[in-house]
């Protein structure tokens, strides 16, 4: 019974150092194989990557925290990859519009003064920027009125008080 | 940001549609929108849309500004008054004097725009004077 034992034993064994060996005589991930994956992919355009040893080193500049993680991923994933160091940078963010030119109110006095001649029912005022739109007209002249005071670059438009037949 | 979302449909009409040199600002309670429209078709469609989600423009929370692109000097603009004629005006302005008339539907020539309000056009006569864009669409 014992010997049996050590017999199975002997076979385990034997069969553990073969599995291992076998496992590490896996072909060798070359590095520049890894650098090759990395160009190749253009998700990854605008990294720049080195890699040593399996570690790969990212540098570049990123949109922003959610493509770089994505790029650290995508690196990882790729066969032969160690280890990840992430270096790259996260681009600034793209300059605020330019904010909206008002027009003062003297421009913008002589503008209503045009966009209303045909509308006589229909007043308007500009104070600071504003434009107070009153009196009575229809849907289809106010949309005509609304874009022709739009175009004046008003500060805003207010016309609850106008009434609409 | 909330302005932004209100009007998300318009924006995003805009730019499916191609319009030009588009801003989108948001300031002081109030959203701007300015813009180069490809043709009157896609203004006017910008302008149905801003009537669906503020019906009758009367929020006072959107200022749109959408020029027609196609309306370039030497282009010709077609006179789309209701039905009477357009004056055309010795400078840009209604207290300016009137110089000539052009009629319901008449094609003429933008000579130049003195502003997005006063167009100098040119009649098939010859007459040549200030009139208000808004009365002068692009042929298209």
């Amino acid at each position: 019974m014992k010997r049996t034992f050590n017999q199975l034993l002997r076979v385990f064994i034997l069969f553990a150092l073969v599995s291992v060996t076998v496992i590490s005589c896996k072909p060798k991930i070359k590095d520049t194989d890894i650098e090759s994956k990395i160009q190749a992919n253009t998700a990854l355009s605008s990294i720049v990557a080195s890699v040593k040893d399996g570690v790969v080193t990212l540098s570049g500049e990123v949109k922003d925290d959610a493509e770089k993680a994505m790029v650290e991923t995508t690196v990882k994933a790729i066969e032969g990859v160690k280890q990840v160091v992430n270096n790259c940078t996260i681009a600034p963010p793209p300059p605020p519009p330019a904010p909206p030119v008002i027009t003062a109110d003297d421009p913008l006095t002589k503008g209503i003064t045009d966009a209303l001649k045909d509308f006589p029912k229909v007043k308007a005022t500009a104070a600071d920027g504003v434009i107070t739109v009153t009196g009575e007209t229809t849907k289809a002249e106010w949309k005509k009125i609304k874009m022709a005071l739009d175009a004046l670059h008003p500060k805003k438009v207010i016309a609850n008080e106008l009434k609409i037949k | 940001m909330a302005l932004q979302d209100k009007y998300k449909e318009l924006t995003d009409a805009a730019t499916a549609a191609g319009v030009g040199n588009l801003q989108v600002r948001e300031q002081g309670g109030v959203l701007y929108i300015d813009g180069e429209a490809p043709s009157g078709a896609v203004k006017d469609n910008l302008w149905n849309i801003y009537d669906k989600i503020d019906p009758n423009f009367l929020s006072g929370d959107l200022v749109m500004n959408i020029n027609v692109s196609a309306a370039v000097p030497g282009a010709k603009v077609k006179v789309v008054t209701e039905k009477s004629n357009l004056n055309i005006r010795k400078g840009p302005g209604t207290d300016q004097p009137i110089v000539g008339k052009a009629a319901h539907n008449e094609i003429i020539t933008l000579v130049s725009k003195s502003s997005d309000q006063w167009w100098l056009v040119r009649t098939n006569d010859g007459e040549e004077g200030y009139s208000y864009a808004q009365y002068l669409a692009p042929v298209e």
